[in-house]
């Protein structure tokens, strides 16, 4: 059977420091960020870990699944001197690359996983109203989350998926391909104009997604440059020999709830059934990156992409296909590996969306941020008579993903919630309970002033008299509630819970 | 591998839902075209004043 699809969302998010003469994004980055640690625990509202560092003990993204590395590819470089920040709720949150992060915690199913999304939604709005309170008047820092300025440069809003050691990586690279590239009409968060070298406005007035333009290779490991459909990063967080991390780079942050959920349901669910080996059929692509891109600018899903044998589909074909493996999988395996009744769940919206982009997409403007996207800039260009490279458009693409509650137009475009406010709210400091982000979250939550760093697969103590004591958590789906609840319970302090797991190490 | 499977188009039931729900989407699209100006006046509203440059200056690092 599949291991759990454990899944997490990292959103870099866009910023700019708007009234200043020179700003400089890491700079602003990291304001933005400690504003929101130093208030929010002077107030004791919970959410940061105080004095907690991120351990890099575990970082390896130089090491690629295939082995070594191939000559010339570049490994993203780890930036341990900026703000690095643990949170209770079991997730990340550090400058990278000169934009504000948040690594969400590992979470069972997608809905978790969109909860958790909200919940760096409301840490970020946080983190702007603090940094106003401390930078000179007139002057503001706004996060956007989207995934492009709108002139060639990117950043990403990634997945991760637990994978099985064993699954090879040939196997994952086919279906996760077929997947990735058709999974965009309904993932892509929609961009006015494109950034491919040599298309106009004038050629792509709108497209799908945002993170479309800028895949150049089909395998690989890089992230900045020449990014790959498929990353090979091996830094599995976890039992190496047993598991690996699926770091998928592919897909556009979104605004929609149902958008997030559908990208990491429908995505858990295809490495369930890939794993399983239940996939009957592979969509081959004569050429996988122009796939990518065709996809992304074709609003009326009906132009049809080679495959490799001669065949031709179009994306919603291949969804349609992969859906109907996966009632198939219901039937015959469960979905106990995405989530149980989530997993439903996840097939039935999948059905609605491919049904409703197959009848008439503008009926999924509620659900889907392209769509929405796309009839708000069909409708403002209507009424003001505006070109497609007008500014006003690219204004409000951008304003789009603007999260100030008084400039987001997302937040007006009606779009469905499946997260209730106060859900969201409750994740920005209390961890999922069923990964082992609940002994990461819980942990910190009582005994951070006996914790020097955490990452994602150990916690080191500092309990006085003893060395630092590392402690493992190389399972992620061990460390639930359900498994440690009791012991936490048990133990008043840090020093208790060490004593404790050496008696239990040593029985 | 097995014989090539023909890509199943939506199942019926699909279908005769799209069917039944026809007159009401009508309706509802004259709804959404009522809101949609709503919106679109909301959006005039808070839009940023200077589009040209707010759009100009909004150049970010290329991240991951």
């Amino acid at each position: 059977m599949a291991v759990p699809k454990i899944c997490g969302i990292e959103t870099e998010f866009g910023i700019a420091h708007t009234g200043a003469d020179d700003s400089n994004p890491i700079t602003a980055s990291s304001l933005l960020i400690n504003s929101y640690l130093s208030e929010v625990e002077r107030t004791g509202e919970g959410g940061p870990a105080t004095g907690v560092s991120w351990d890099f003990e575990d970082e390896m993204p130089g090491n690629d699944i295939r082995g070594i590395a191939p000559l010339g590819s570049l490994a993203p470089e780890i930036e341990t001197h900026l703000v690095n920040a643990v949170l209770t709720n079991g997730a990340r949150y550090y400058v990278d690359h000169a934009h504000p992060e948040l690594s969400a915690p590992e979470c069972s199913n997608a809905l978790d996983a969109t909860r958790y999304d909200k919940a760096a939604e409301l840490i970020l709005i946080r983190s702007m109203e603090s940094a106003a309170r401390v930078l000179p008047h007139g002057q503001e820092l706004v996060v956007y989350k989207n995934n492009s300025d709108g002139k060639g440069n990117s950043y990403g809003c990634h997945e991760n998926y637990l994978m099985a050691r064993t699954t090879p990586f040939s196997h994952i690279v086919v279906h996760a391909t077929a997947h990735l590239v058709t999974r965009q009409i309904f993932t892509g968060s929609g961009k006015v104009g494109s950034e491919a070298p040599g298309l106009t406005t004038a050629e792509v007035p709108f497209q799908i997604t945002q993170r479309a333009d800028f895949f150049e290779e089909e395998v690989g490991l890089e992230t900045t440059l020449k990014r790959p459909i498929i990353n090979t990063r091996d830094e599995p967080h976890a039992d190496a020999r047993l598991y690996r991390r699926l770091h998928v780079i592919t897909g556009d942050a979104n605004m929609s709830e149902v958008a997030t959920f559908l990208k990491v349901g429908t995505t858990a669910i295809v490495l369930a059934m890939l794993e399983d080996n239940f996939l009957p059929r592979e969509f081959r692509f004569r050429a996988p990156v122009p796939a990518m891109r065709q996809v992304s600018y074709d609003l009326s899903l009906a132009k049809t992409l080679e495959l490799a044998d001669g065949t031709t589909a179009t994306a919603l074909e291949i969804q349609w296909d992969l859906l109907d493996q996966a009632r198939k999988y219901a039937d015959s395996h469960g979905l106990d590996a995405v989530g149980g009744p989530v997993g439903d769940m996840v097939i039935d919206r999948w059905e609605q969306v491919l049904a409703g982009l197959e009848t008439d997409p503008m009926t999924l403007a509620r659900q889907l941020d392209w769509v929405a996207k796309y009839r708000l800039i069909q409708g403002l260009a209507q009424r003001h008579g505006l070109r497609p490279d007008d500014a006003r458009l690219a204004a409000l693409d951008l304003q789009y993903h603007d999260l100030r509650p008084e400039r987001s137009v997302a937040t007006r475009a009606g779009l469905e919630a499946l997260v209730s406010v106060e859900e969201a709210r409750a994740a920005i400091s209390e961890p999922p309970s069923d990964t082992r982000a609940y002994f990461r979250g819980q942990c910190l939550k009582r005994w951070a002033p006996s914790i020097v760093a955490a990452n994602w697969d150990s916690i080191v103590f500092d309990v006085g008299d003893e060395p630092l004591r590392r402690v493992p958590m190389m399972e992620p789906a061990k460390g639930t509630c359900g498994h440690v609840r009791d012991l936490l319970a048990s133990c008043d302090t840090a020093a208790d819970l060490l004593k404790r797991l050496g008696e239990a190490g040593s029985r | 591998m097995a014989e090539r499977e023909q890509i199943k188009k939506p199942a019926p039931q699909r279908e005769q839902t799209d069917v039944e729900d026809a007159p009401a989407v009508s309706a509802q699209g004259e709804d959404l075209k009522a809101e949609l100006d709503e919106l679109l006046d909301e959006i005039d509203e808070v839009l940023e004043s200077n589009a040209e440059d707010f759009v100009k200056s909004y150049i970010q690092k290329g991240g991951q």
